[in-house]
């Protein structure tokens, strides 16, 4: 199966996160990494859990680079990690 | 301009406080999103893909000066520092943080602003031409009916959850600047045969997946009947529109399926039942609204100023903004100033702080403090003295706010696409920035002249790309980006919704397609004919030739 991740956003401010092993975080690359449907079933359940912290959590299909990052397969989700690609002043990839 | 009496200020700072208590029981746990989801829509906060989004009505597109001021001050302390002006002439701000938008609400109160009717299966904000109370062409100022019909649909009990969102948009000129034709409802001032004003209605318009052109539901309603007759158009929606099926829930479904003759019988009916009850419109009533549109202080002037002239033919710059940006006013000596949010390059509709504070600036300098915003994504400043047009000329310059292209193919139509919206198919922004670079120079994009071009990132379109002379609509064709091109919309009094010209195009190739067919225009064009001219007198066929050859 592809790799997996989990996404949302968060309900204070509605920015992009990602879960983690043992929370969530703004970074793509410290996301939990599902290699089966059981492992994706399990990381979402736990997302669900947090909904008083998190909005709408969904898996998305990641690929892992030769550097160790991942990359959204899709490119809406890969909009989603940067920033709006016509204000590269703004979102994650400002920072 | 309309100033809130006591049942509209209590409202909306009692909106304010709701929804304050929301978002706190929200944050403490004791609203799921399921529940609170709904509420923070009711009051324009939606979730894109970056952030949240916070969208403002700008009832009818009129805003004061302090209404202005208070939107720069919003855009710099509670978000990035700019805002993007939209399609129904309302604002959105796209990056509020959720615990924060109570305060930037209460903030909107202060200077009679809200987010009501900016979502949902309500009656939303009522857009307008833009140049009401200004336009030349004008029989009456359809500001004062949009205020009548804002305070009989804000809140209205009956049609808070509607088969699906109802737009209504009126105009008082013969011009059509407020596209009403492609509205849910909409309304014409026109003159009765005693010359009284009243209306002429159309239903069923609307873009969206099934893009149609509304019908004539009445060719003259009296003035005081308005609300009566709209609510019996509203309530035969409310009862016979499909709610089984979100895409065939808008009315326009419902006038197609059952006929524009069977869906005024129906409405006529239920009008016959309420007409003379408590919607009938008191002359008294009508005339307390009228007066909070009474006209600013004109000055009595020339006709034309030497001045002006001279300035016109000292710089080409200025004349070239004049003959592009300014339209003729109904009062002699003034004018209408257009102020472009479309940069070569830029994004569509967005402005910053600092400019929202300058254009603020100048409305109270040279527009009686008054200042507009047309569903093209720009903004107006409705009554300049033409003497103060130069200045006003070199001071939008300092802000950067000059461009000299509306109504020309640099004036495109844009919704956010894919760069911030959740719904979006592809992005719609850049490929806007690309045609307007492509297109900057002046020469050219004057001799060009009038075309509109409208873009949409999805199906719902947003950018109105339907009724564009050339339309855009960005789709995902296996994850990549494709734009789909029509030709031959129009949203004024001829609407007219554009056909696809043929196969689409890849990311890398639209903009050399619309280019494509601005050159086709250029080299079979008649001396004086306008794109649209040129389109419906030769049909597609030589643009489609050139871009896909005769084969």
């Amino acid at each position: 199966m592809a790799l997996e991740i989990i996404t949302a956003n968060r309900l204070g401010d509605g920015l992009v996160i990602f879960l983690t092993t043992d929370g969530w975080s703004a970074r793509i690359d410290a996301a939990a990494v599902s290699e089966t449907k059981d492992e994706t079933a399990a990381l979402l359940a736990r997302a669900e859990a947090d909904a008083g912290l998190v909005v709408g959590p969904y898996e998305i299909t990641v690929e892992r680079q030769a550097d160790g990052s991942l990359h959204p397969v899709k490119y809406r989700e890969a909009l989603r990690t940067r920033g709006p690609s016509v204000r590269t002043d703004l979102g994650y990839q400002a920072a | 301009m309309y100033v809130y009496d006591e049942l509209d200020r209590g409202l909306v700072n009692e909106r304010v406080e709701e929804f304050r208590d929301q978002v706190n029981r929200r944050i403490s746990g004791e609203l799921t999103e399921e529940q609170f989801r709904p509420l923070r829509l009711m009051n324009g906060l939606y979730l894109q893909l970056h952030a949240y989004m916070l969208r403002v009505a700008v009832p009818y597109g009129v805003l004061s000066s302090t209404q202005m001021r208070k939107l720069a001050r919003i855009a710099r302390v509670y978000d990035r520092g700019y805002g993007h002006f939209t399609t129904r002439q309302n604002i959105q701000f796209n990056w509020p943080k959720l615990e924060e938008t109570p305060d930037i609400l209460a903030e909107l109160a202060e200077v009679e602003m809200h987010a009501i009717q900016t979502s949902g299966n309500c009656i939303r904000n009522t857009t307008a031409d833009q140049f009401a109370g200004a336009a030349a062409d004008e029989l009456e100022d359809p500001r004062i009916w949009c205020e009548i019909i804002r305070q009989w649909s804000t809140f209205h009990p009956e049609f808070t959850f509607l088969p699906r969102k109802f737009k209504i948009a009126v105009t008082g000129a013969v011009s059509d600047r407020a596209a009403i034709k492609v509205h849910d409802i909409g309304i014409v001032l026109v003159q009765g045969t005693d010359g009284e004003v009243g209306f002429e209605i159309w239903a069923g318009g609307g873009l969206g997946r099934t893009p149609m052109i509304a019908k004539k539901i009445r060719d003259f309603l009296p003035a005081t009947d308005l609300l009566s007759y709209l609510e019996a158009m509203l309530r035969v929606y409310n009862r016979f529109g499909r709610r089984d099926n979100k895409y065939k829930a808008r009315i326009k479904i419902l006038v197609h399926e059952i006929g524009a003759d069977a869906y005024r019988d129906a409405v006529e009916a239920e009008w016959a039942d309420i007409r003379d009850g408590a919607l009938a419109l008191p002359e008294q009533e009508i005339s307390r609204i009228r007066e909070a549109f009474t006209p600013p202080a004109f000055e009595a002037l020339e006709t034309a100023s030497t001045a002006f002239e001279a300035r016109k033919f000292e710089d080409r710059g200025f004349a070239r903004w004049v003959a592009s940006n300014v339209r003729r006013h109904k009062v002699p000596g003034y004018a209408i100033a257009n102020i472009s949010l479309k940069p070569a390059g830029g994004i569509p509709g967005d402005a910053t702080a600092e400019q929202m504070d300058a254009v603020a600036d100048y409305a109270d300098r040279w527009s009686f403090g008054e200042l507009r915003v047309a569903h093209e994504q720009n903004l107006v400043l409705p009554h300049v003295r033409q003497e103060d047009l130069y200045d006003l000329w070199l001071a939008l310059g300092s802000v950067e706010l000059d461009a000299p292209n509306i109504g020309t193919l640099g004036d495109i139509i844009a919704c956010p696409g894919m760069d911030y919206c959740s719904l979006a198919t592809a992005r719609s922004i850049p490929v806007a920035q690309q045609i307007s670079e492509r297109f900057a120079d002046l020469e050219r994009l004057h001799d060009i002249g009038s075309v509109s071009l409208n873009i949409s990132g999805c199906i719902n379109a947003c950018g109105h790309h339907h009724v564009g002379n050339i339309g855009i609509l960005g789709v995902d064709k296996k994850g990549e980006e494709f734009y789909q091109v029509t030709l031959g919309g129009q949203a004024d009094e001829n609407a007219a919704i554009g056909k696809i010209i043929g196969p689409g195009f890849a990311s890398d190739a639209i903009v050399d397609a619309i280019e494509t067919i601005i050159e086709t225009y250029l080299s079979v064009r008649q001396d004086g004919e306008t794109f649209i001219g040129t389109l419906n007198r030769l049909g597609q066929t030589p643009f489609k030739e050139a871009l896909y050859g005769t084969a």
